[in-house]
């Protein structure tokens, strides 16, 4: 163990514990931006930084193992001041305009802003100009990146894909796809990890809630929603809902409200899924001499998209089943339409996914057995979210 | 008000002087890698800085400049933006009033020269050619990537033999490049922004002098599983043997042929012991001998009648050609043949093999001013010469010796004479040596960078002299090669970056017989980077690996301070013997410049990327 002081209180954290967690453990917050504990300790934001008394320059917290005998002072002058100026020199490379943006109240730069009181900024503003495919599910906002790292970091250490790098030189540095590609030509999976961990607005997944709104807006269009099943269990915490009150019913009942005239679980077509998937397995064991082994699933467009850029080799042995979204959306437009006596093209699906990777699978060209596209938009939780709170519908009120 | 006043330096003056400093160490050690473009545009706003604002193309053109320059860095500019830069600097070029505007112009045509794929890059793309990598400057600098700030890390918490462990995974020569390495890792050294560089070979040296025998291998520890592959390296100088080595430890076999009695090449047969003592160089090679299976021949020459390249072609897997650069060039003046005049290769290659010539009662003179005229000098002191001179036909300051070389050549007694040419020697009745005539010189133009000299108007200078050895560089022993079809180029093995020669499959060459004769960390990096080649060649990927951890960097003061230097022996007593003159820091001094290290693995760019190799 190791003894040491934090703004004058004898602590007592284990070796190789960093300044910032060792506060952390002692219930001393010390704000910071770029640090994402064991993938991005860098050192980037200068957020962090704490007072060692003694030593005349300050320290990044985030980064810096706290020693035996060590006195910190988050709180010191110059740590304060070092704090505000540097918040403050990240908001002048911001596009601050928080009402616009799907991160506002989920934003760790706004809260640290906030936090600090920061109301004014001495700095001219720097916005650098940007071109992005706004057509692709993931979207990058340059004027809103503080260049923290962490995409890059979480692409190259845990997704091991590389589809981030840093762009450009000396105070032009900025984070860009690796090579300066159209981000439709990356190795992109489109798996979200680069979104989840974005401190800000910067990366973020392509909103088509309009979409949606304007397909209820077309009175002829008969609107039918499919949930997966990680929708139905985590719809509710960004409504204010208990495990308990974001029932499965409640959240059918919602969709009903927004405007919905069908709501399916996309249980019911992953069991199509693995009963396809099963029955094409039996089909190559047959054939065992001429099949390779194993058979990998193909339920993930993700995985999917990583095999076919990083293993070429292997798509042979990925299962030829669409998904359970991709089959659902083929079932309403071929069976159900039946059942409904209306040509698939009167038909509006809305798939409710817990993934980005969804939004590019519904957009791949030859997903469209009826002839019409087997889904023609996909949501996540956020975008339900917005979109129920955009109806003004309450779902306290509801059954 | 008085007539006259005496000037005084202002407050202000004598900052912005020092301010000058400081950014002169800066510029110094600039990281390497930058864009070179942005570069452009903040010299000039130091240039436009400078104007008087008198005449136009100055005042006004060095900030248009400027702003073009920042079009294409901002990716608003096209090949005409670049034309337009061409044509306004060319303009300011010929028509600025003075020094100020011109050369500052100057400046961006040398830039678009130089760096045009850069400006085409920036045009077409947007951005630069090469980006986004900072490496760690010593890092990068030292040919082997050797991962300095880890040892000094090392060096600083007393884990002497893991220091040695860590330098040995780039570089298998810790010992000898303690003591005679060209140390280009100290050239960008970051701490030199806040004071000097550090010195990282006096640190090498403490590690070494302090860390006792390292074995290869820690008990229990071996190299990978023998491949039953052979390899032949020709040559048993830095780059064979430390490609040797490493291929050794990957589990291959390897057979050295040497052509002399030793092994070592230009470290013995170049570098006297007075700066690499032999037990030193023997005990290393020695050492590096144990990675596994190597065989040594000595005197045995490849290449020749006796054994054809081919041959070897035919009994091994691969081969590596490290035959180095150990001809003479002459002078081809009349009177070179007679006797007393010498070569620097033949001094030296005797002084190697223990046999030391005797020049007591003699006056020589020493032609050339590189690091091997400056031991040919100082050797010949210690072999009792009455009286040293070494004549040089530029300057001083233009000689391609390391600066304390020519210092220590100097202290220890051999007199300089700068801007002489030989002419002629002038040979007694006896066919002997009797002096050098040497045609004084003026320096003139700069040419390719350095100023050249050219014929003075004034008599020619007799030195008497019974010994003149030529130091004027050497030749590589090519012929053979090129008889057996490979490439050669002003007598230079042609190879790949790869080290490969062109449409010889297995053959590799790499060292001073690649790139003319250059240093002992250049052809220790050619071994390093033949092994890894070599061992893909062979269809196997053994990755030498770090051997220890480095200890993070614990926060401490870092104010600014002096380098430490190097102590020597005392002149009067080191002269009359071969023994080193240098001597290592205290553990105090030692403390003290490891801790000026500013740990550019961790800080900075370092700890997201680049800081540390832990495999090749």
């Amino acid at each position: 163990m190791v003894n040491a002081k934090i703004n004058g209180k004898d602590i007592q954290v284990p070796e190789n514990t960093t300044i910032l967690e060792a506060a952390k453990l002692n219930h001393i917050k010390i704000p910071h931006l770029c640090y994402l504990k064991g993938v991005n300790e860098i050192g980037a934001c200068r957020v962090c930084v704490v007072e060692i008394e003694g030593q005349d320059r300050l320290v990044s917290s985030c980064n810096t193992v706290l020693q035996e005998g060590m006195s910190v002072l988050t709180n010191s002058p110059k740590a304060r001041q070092a704090r505000r100026v540097n918040v403050e020199l990240i908001l002048s490379q911001h596009n601050a305009r928080c009402a616009e943006c799907v991160r506002s109240g989920n934003c760790e730069l706004q809260t640290t802003a906030n936090d600090l009181g920061i109301n004014s900024f001495p700095y001219h503003k720097d916005l650098p100009a940007f071109d992005w495919n706004k057509e692709f599910p993931l979207i990058r906002d340059a004027q809103k990146c503080i260049k923290c790292m962490r995409c890059v970091q979480v692409c190259d250490e845990i997704q091991a894909m590389h589809v981030w790098d840093v762009s450009r030189t000396g105070s032009r540095t900025t984070v860009d796809v690796t090579g300066g590609k159209d981000i439709t030509e990356a190795d992109c999976t489109v798996c979200g990890q680069c979104i989840t961990h974005c401190p800000v607005g910067a990366l973020t997944v392509r909103d088509d809630t309009q979409k949606v709104r304007d397909a209820f807006a077309d009175k002829d269009k008969i609107m039918i929603a499919s949930v997966a099943p990680a929708v139905r269990t985590s719809w509710g915490e960004q409504l204010g809902l208990t495990h308990d009150e974001a029932s499965a019913n409640r959240l059918a009942t919602a969709l009903r409200a927004a405007g919905f005239d069908y709501v399916f679980d996309t249980d019911f077509s992953a069991d199509l899924t693995i009963m396809e998937e099963a029955s094409e397995f039996v089909e190559k064991l047959k054939n065992a001499g001429k099949n390779k082994f194993p058979m990998f699933t193909s339920c993930c467009p993700g995985w999917v998209r990583f095999v076919k850029m990083v293993f070429p080799d292997l798509v042979p042995q990925l299962s030829s089943a669409k998904s359970p979204q991709q089959m659902f959306g083929a079932i309403i437009k071929t069976w159900y339409a039946q059942i409904l006596g209306v040509e698939p093209e009167k038909i509006y699906h809305v798939s409710f996914m817990p993934c980005t990777a969804k939004k590019y699978e519904c957009d791949v060209s030859c997903m469209d057995s009826s002839g019409a596209r087997d889904v023609d938009v996909v949501l996540t939780v956020r975008e339900l979210g917005r979109l129920i709170r955009s109806e003004g519908i309450d779902v306290t009120a509801l059954e | 008000m008085s007539r006259l006043s005496i000037m005084n330096e202002t407050k202000a003056q004598a900052t912005a002087d020092s301010l000058y400093k400081d950014l002169e160490r800066r510029v110094t050690g600039a990281p390497p890698g930058l864009c070179p473009l942005d570069l452009a545009s903040s010299f000039l706003k130091l240039c436009a800085s400078q104007t008087c604002g008198k005449c136009v193309p100055c005042r006004v053109g060095l900030p248009q400049l400027t702003n073009l320059i920042e079009d294409l860095l901002d990716g608003k500019g096209d090949m005409k933006t670049v034309d337009l830069i061409e044509k306004t600097a060319e303009t300011i070029s010929s028509s600025a009033d003075c020094a100020i505007g011109y050369e500052a112009a100057n400046m961006v045509l040398k830039g678009l020269k130089g760096f045009r794929d850069d400006y085409v890059a920036h045009a077409k793309t947007g951005h630069c050619a090469a980006e986004g990598f900072h490496a760690v400057p010593c890092v990068s600098l030292c040919p082997a990537h050797v991962d300095i700030p880890g040892y000094i890390a090392l060096v600083n918490a007393g884990r002497y033999a893991d220091a040695v462990r860590l330098i040995r995974k780039d570089n298998p020569f810790p010992s000898v490049c303690a003591m005679v390495c060209e140390h280009p890792c100290e050239n960008k050294c970051r701490r030199r922004m806040v004071d000097d560089a550090l010195n990282i070979r006096g640190l090498k040296l403490y590690a070494i002098d302090h860390s006792g025998h390292v074995p290869v291998y820690r008990d229990g520890e071996k190299g990978a599983e023998a491949t039953g592959k052979k390899v032949a390296v020709i040559g048993g100088g830095p780059a064979g043997v430390s490609a040797a080595y490493y291929l050794a430890q990957m589990g291959h076999s390897v057979e050295i042929f040497e052509q002399r009695k030793r092994l070592g090449g230009m470290l013995r047969y170049g570098i006297p012991s007075y700066r690499l003592p032999r037990e030193v160089l023997d005990a290393e090679i020695n050492t590096l001998l144990t990675a596994g299976d190597i065989k040594v021949h000595t005197e045995i020459s490849i290449g020749g009648a006796d054994y054809p390249l081919k041959k070897l072609n035919e009994e091994f897997d691969a081969v590596f050609i490290a035959i180095g650069a150990h001809t003479d060039k002459t002078l081809k003046i009349p009177g070179e043949d007679a006797e007393g005049v010498m070569s620097a290769v033949e001094l030296l290659r005797r002084i190697g093999d223990y046999d030391y010539p005797d020049f007591s009662g003699k006056k020589v003179v020493v032609v050339g001013g590189g690091n091997v005229a400056m031991d040919c000098a100082r050797s010949s002191l210690r072999l009792k010469a009455d009286k040293v001179t070494l004549a040089y036909r530029r300057r001083k300051d233009d000689m391609t010796a390391l600066a304390e070389e020519v210092e220590a050549t100097e202290v220890e007694g051999c007199e300089i004479l700068e801007l002489a040419a030989p002419l002629k020697v002038e040979v007694g009745a006896d066919g002997k040596a009797k002096a050098l005539w040497v045609k004084q010189q003026m320096i003139s133009n700069i040419k390719g960078g350095r100023p050249a000299p050219k014929d003075a108007t004034a008599d020619p200078i007799r030195l008497e002299a019974d010994i003149i050895v030529v130091a004027i560089g050497q030749g590589i022993d090519s012929y053979n090669f090129e008889q057996a079809g490979i490439a050669v180029k002003w007598g230079c093995i042609q190879a790949l970056d790869s080290e490969e020669i062109a449409n010889m499959p297995g053959v590799f060459s790499g060292g001073d017989c690649v790139s003319g004769p250059a240093t002992v960390i250049r052809a220790i990096a050619a071994g390093k980077v033949a092994a890894a080649n070599i061992d893909e060649y062979l269809g196997y990927h053994h990755p030498i690996e770090m051997p220890t951890d480095v200890p993070e960097p614990v926060p401490h003061n870092r104010p600014a301070c002096g380098r430490v230097k190097m102590r020597e022996r005392p002149i009067d007593e080191r002269i009359h013997d071969f023994n080193l003159v240098e001597k290592g820091m205290t553990e105090e001094e030692m403390l003290q410049e490891s801790n000026r290290c500013l740990r550019c693995d961790y800080y900075g760019f370092g700890k997201f990327r680049g800081g540390r190799e832990f495999r090749w």
